[in-house]
């Protein structure tokens, strides 16, 4: 190990990091030597952003070592991390939008000051876009508002690899061609190639498989925030890489009584169509199904939710509902609950038609509709009027649900809603969930979490906004989702 | 500097530019003696001032916060200034400098506790103004003599508003559009993730840019006693609206970290014409001058919605 310690840039010992119940990383072991391109693959929520910005600096993990070059870290930031020379082009673009590229160089490199520094910053990111992708197009005063995206993420890569003092060691890049064409993701990825022939490092997230395959030297692939496969790209391929990411093939438990048939007897009560489907696929919802989205996260779910839930009010012509509509939202602090109203309130408010004596609420049946739903679904709380925020995170979620259940919208979409909820409380809404759809109500469900599919009779996978499978209950296996989630090639 | 811009943006910038134009050809119509060294120096009066003010609003509304105790702290200015600074000048100059102290430390508080600067600075608009009256009671005070000197400056050619407007608008323009910490204030507006995670503190930004509003805001404040020769504790109440409405004017966002110095200066102008005591002397009704600075307001912004809108 003492001579393969000697050219290793960075090492992660064990490293955890808690956000409340979720385990985002559960002891982490990770290492990037110089001179090699790993690549890092997995599920949603397996832990690669948070690694990231454990690399980056940008969160402190709650336990375990740092060590870059060889010497242990404490304390380690930001800044601490440029001057060592690891650099970090994130997912969600982190450029200035009213700087231009120039100025937007200059944030990055402390030392770009005084008498021209406008030209030199220039110049510098000038030079780097040029050796990146040639013809580019984008000039220095340009301000970044006024690109296009894709244009905008050639900036960010473009900055990542600038150098100025500090040196550059290594770059993680998060599906760093997500907004890119073909052409110009061929040339970063040439890029990147002959960056590490010259000796620096990379580490390369995509979702594409094909593109990690052709491009590292060695992959990681994690999983519920561990790493659980470590090995060289050679010794991978598509199929091995969907195994690894899946809990190795692991069916999917068919786990109630339910029947996997369409019934085509019953009515149908969404027929919708992404805006991006270029084919006839469509999304089809019949009464009492159970219908899941799934898919990476950010690829075109929450935006059909969000059109079923519009198009409920207004019909389109690429989506039809004909039933009334209830929406649980999935980030509960910002669409979900009203923070400064009791936990009845927050439950009535999908509801308060019913609740009305005359043209005011009556604040007797609006307690009465809490406390009924208080004990259908067990919310723990002494006392319905007390403040949402008095919950916990799941029981808030459940008051949500109820807000929903509650109503009388025969069709739920949900956002991915259990998103931070502990298991026990999971339990409970499955079990509500499914009691709710044998009375006949439709549930549209996107998560995120693969072992909640099994709840649901039906399951789309979506990739870049389109439906790419429809999965009948008995042909539903983790390694299907995956393999229709991740891309062969770019 | 135009270099480069498409003609939306083009137009975009020029409109502050062009609003002005189009209110010093209404007052050239309404009367055209206006238009001379003479006319400008007494319609411009009061520009230097509310452009002092306004840069110090821009700074603020550059980190994507509001003042609204700028009005009020120029006018516990003026009166420092009128009273402490012609009588003991160290005292008085202690004073200032602890004002802008007192800025940079409501800079820090907003952002350590994460409080909304709105309800921040207004309440400490209350604090000003009660340290205003409790200062001078009753209007009065004498501006010190080298400062009416300074403000009674007679220029050759151009009106001394005019000159002191530009050098406003150039030493704000290098200061922020310029120099390098300057597009870090700036970013810091426009995505404070991103400046975080460069490795910039949040916390010196949102210190800088406050602490250049509290100095700005004596500045005003001591330009105003010069030209008024004596202090009110209300003399700077209109301030506040006044300078938001020349940043937004001039081309400036709520948020988003985009301002433009220049262009709040021009707004400024713009602003101080429509309000210019020459109005009344054409006998316009004052009711109708203050009609005139909303109807302007509505007018440019709504031009500047339609350009954004082909824009995007």
């Amino acid at each position: 190990m003492a001579e393969a310690d000697a050219d290793i840039i960075v090492r992660l010992d064990g490293v955890e990091k808690h956000f409340g119940a979720v385990h985002a990383l559960d002891g982490v072991d990770f290492a990037v030597r110089a001179g090699e391109c790993v690549g890092l693959v997995g599920h949603n929520g397996a832990g690669k952003s948070t690694l990231m910005h454990v690399l980056a600096g940008t969160l402190a993990p709650d336990k375990g070592g740092i060590a870059i070059g060889g010497a242990a870290q404490s304390g380690y930031t930001v800044t601490l991390a440029q001057a060592l020379g690891i650099r970090c082009v994130f997912q969600e673009l982190s450029l200035c939008p009213n700087l231009t590229v120039a100025e937007n160089a200059r944030i990055n490199h402390a030392s770009l000051k005084g008498i021209g520094w406008r030209r030199r910053a220039g110049d510098l990111i000038l030079a780097k876009l040029d050796e990146i992708f040639p013809g580019h197009g984008i000039g220095p005063a340009d301000v970044v508002r006024d690109l296009p995206i894709g244009k905008r993420q050639m900036v960010e890569v473009a900055r990542a690899f600038t150098v100025t003092i500090d040196p550059l060691r290594l770059v993680i890049l998060d599906e760093p061609t997500s907004s890119l064409d073909a052409q110009t993701a061929g040339q970063l990825l040439a890029f990147v190639r002959r960056v590490v022939a010259d000796g620096a490092s990379c580490i390369l997230i995509s979702h594409l498989l094909g593109e990690v395959l052709e491009n590292s030297n060695r992959i990681v692939v994690m999983r519920d925030g561990k790493v659980i496969a470590a090995d060289k790209a050679a010794a991978f391929d598509r199929d091995k890489l969907v195994t690894a990411m899946g809990a190795a093939g692991k069916p999917v438990r068919v786990a109630t009584e339910r029947t996997a048939e369409r019934d085509s007897t019953t009515p149908i009560r969404i027929r919708a169509r992404p805006e991006r489907q270029a084919d006839g696929a469509e999304l089809v919802a019949h009464e009492g199904e159970i219908v899941g989205l799934a898919g990476l996260s950010g690829h075109g779910q929450t935006e059909l939710l969000l059109a079923i839930f519009n198009g409920a009010a207004r019909r389109t012509d690429r989506i039809e509902v004909t039933a009334s509509v209830a929406l649980v939202a999935g980030d509960r602090q910002a669409d979900g609950i009203f923070s400064l109203w009791s936990i009845g309130e927050n439950i009535g408010i999908r509801s308060i038609a019913q609740l009305r004596k005359g043209m005011l609420i009556s604040p007797a049946s609006e307690d009465e509709f809490a406390a009924s739903w208080q004990k259908k679904i067990n919310i723990r709380t002494p006392d319905i009027r007390n403040n949402i925020l008095s919950l916990s995170g799941g029981n808030q979620q459940k008051a949500l649900f109820a807000r929903a259940l509650g109503s009388d919208a025969r069709i739920v979409l949900m956002d991915d809603p259990m998103r931070g909820v502990d298991i026990g409380t999971k339990r409970e809404v499955y079990e509500l969930i499914r009691q709710e759809a044998r009375g006949g109500r439709t549930f549209l469900w996107y998560t995120t979490e693969t072992d909640e599919l099994e709840h649901c009779d039906h399951v789309y996978v979506f990739r870049n906004g389109r439906i790419v499978a429809d999965l009948r209950r008995d042909e539903l296996t983790e390694e299907k989702v995956i393999q229709s989630s991740f891309q062969a090639t770019g | 500097m135009l270099a480069g811009m498409t003609p939306r943006r083009l137009l975009r910038a020029l409109l502050p530019a062009l609003s002005l134009t189009l209110i010093l050809i209404g007052i050239a119509w309404l009367n055209p003696r206006a238009i001379s060294y003479f006319g400008f120096t007494l319609m411009l009066n009061l520009a230097i001032p509310i452009a002092l003010a306004t840069i110090a609003q821009m700074f603020v509304i550059t980190g994507n916060d509001l003042d609204l105790s700028i009005g009020t702290f120029v006018g516990f200015v003026g009166c420092v200034t009128a009273t402490w600074l012609r009588d003991e000048p160290l005292f008085g100059t202690l004073v200032l400098v602890g004002a802008i102290g007192v800025y940079a430390a409501l800079g820090a508080l907003i952002h350590l506790r994460n409080l909304p600067s709105i309800v921040v600075t207004l309440g400490m608009s209350f604090v000003w103004q009660g340290l205003a009256i409790l200062l001078l009671p009753k209007p009065g005070g004498k501006a010190p003599d080298w400062l009416l000197h300074l403000m009674g400056f007679k220029s050759p050619w151009v009106p001394f508003p005019i000159i002191a407007a530009i050098v406003i608008a150039v030493v704000a323009h290098i200061g922020l559009m310029r120099t390098s910490y300057g597009a870090v204030l700036r970013g810091a507006g426009g995505n404070p993730v991103a400046i975080s995670r460069a490795g910039w503190s949040l916390l010196k930004t949102k210190v800088a840019m406050f602490a250049l509003a509290g100095l700005f805001g004596v500045l005003s404040g001591m330009a105003l006693i010069g030209i008024t020769t004596s202090a009110d504790a209300n003399i700077g109440n209109g301030y506040t609206l006044l300078s938001i409405a020349g940043v937004i004017l001039g081309g400036g966002e709520f948020v988003g970290g985009r301002v433009s110095p220049i262009g709040a200066v021009i707004g400024a102008l713009t602003l101080a014409l429509a309000a210019s005591p020459l109005l009344t002397f054409m006998h316009i009704p004052p009711d109708w001058q203050v009609g005139a600075n909303g109807a302007i307001l509505i007018i440019v912004l709504a031009a500047r919605a339609l350009i954004s809108r082909r824009e995007g």
